[in-house]
């Protein structure tokens, strides 16, 4: 059974990592839509997916978050992309299948998956 | 509509997000007669008796980008399907109760879904907001509580990746033990 203990002994390793995402300058925020019709449309295994891989890849400039509708329902699940300097990446109809690809290709090389953009589909 | 009751959940949390809820109690218990209460209690801004009555419309939405809102209208919808009932309870500047029971032997009952990943989501996309959650049995029960987990992790945000795994597998592992005994009960 997990205990307490467990996390006391993750605070004591994270401590020295406080404040690296705050400090550094090229931070990329993942937005995922998550109202009503987002939710419906699948955004929750989205969201998890986007966790999940910046986890695996230990990505400290990547942090991963959450807005209400955004106006376009009819393409939920939708994701957005801001990163500084950059014009806004906007995913839409997400797969937890579709995650793996924009991490590697967008968040890790800077390389927009153009396919999966609403251009390609509007 | 919903494909699972855990997301009705999710959405209606939404709510208390928005109503600056600063501690967000969420409840699902269960009986070996087939009842699923799931509560969702805040301690945000709050609602007058006038926009109680208005939230079950799906007409009625605070939201600026289009004219419905679904997110009450349909957790209402899929408890009082199964033949259970609906309830909202709210007090200006004290804060809102959401209530849902479920009779769960009933052919239109949703899954409950994946709870856990709602609730894991919630925290990891609210860091600055408590969250109180209580899963209960036949009276035998367990709690999640931030504020604990706030207290050992000190300055250690919450929504730092290895603190979610942490937290994910800690319901996981809780959940499991809790109705280990469900079958036989």
């Amino acid at each position: 059974m997990k205990s307490l203990a467990e996390l006391q002994a993750i605070k004591e390793k994270m401590q020295n990592k406080v404040g690296i995402r705050e400090e550094s300058g090229d931070n990329i925020r993942v937005v995922v839509g998550m109202a009503t019709c987002g939710i419906a449309a699948g955004a929750r295994p989205v969201l998890t997916a986007f966790t999940d891989e910046v986890e695996k890849r230990n990505l400290q400039n990547v942090t991963v978050s959450q807005t209400g509708c955004i106006g376009i329902c009819q393409y939920e699940p939708v994701v957005e992309i801001f990163e500084q300097g950059k014009e806004k990446v906007t995913y839409v109809k997400m797969t937890p299948e579709k995650v793996a690809k924009i991490v590697t290709d967008h968040l890790v090389n800077g390389n927009v998956v153009s396919e999966y953009t609403i251009g390609s589909v509007k | 509509m919903m494909q699972e009751i855990s997301l009705n959940v999710l959405d209606v949390a939404q709510n208390s997000v928005s109503a600056k809820a600063t501690l967000i109690e969420i409840g699902v218990m269960e009986t070996s007669a087939h009842e699923m209460t799931v509560h969702i209690t805040d301690n945000g801004c709050g609602m007058t008796g006038e926009q109680v009555k208005s939230v079950v419309d799906p007409f009625y939405t605070t939201r600026t980008t289009r004219k419905v809102g679904l997110g009450v209208p349909f957790f209402k919808m899929g408890a009082e399907m199964t033949g259970g009932s609906f309830s909202i309870d709210s007090t200006v500047g004290a804060g809102t109760t959401v209530k849902a029971v479920y009779r769960t032997d009933h052919i239109d009952c949703m899954p409950l879904g994946d709870i856990n990943e709602t609730i894991v989501t919630l925290v990891s996309c609210n860091p600055q907001i408590d969250f109180v959650y209580t899963r209960s049995y036949d009276g035998e029960s367990f709690v999640m509580d931030t504020r604990q987990f706030r207290e050992v992790l000190g300055g250690v945000q919450l929504n730092e990746p290895e603190v979610i795994s942490f937290l994910r597998g800690f319901l996981i592992e809780n959940t499991a033990e809790l109705l280990q005994n469900k079958g036989e009960a």
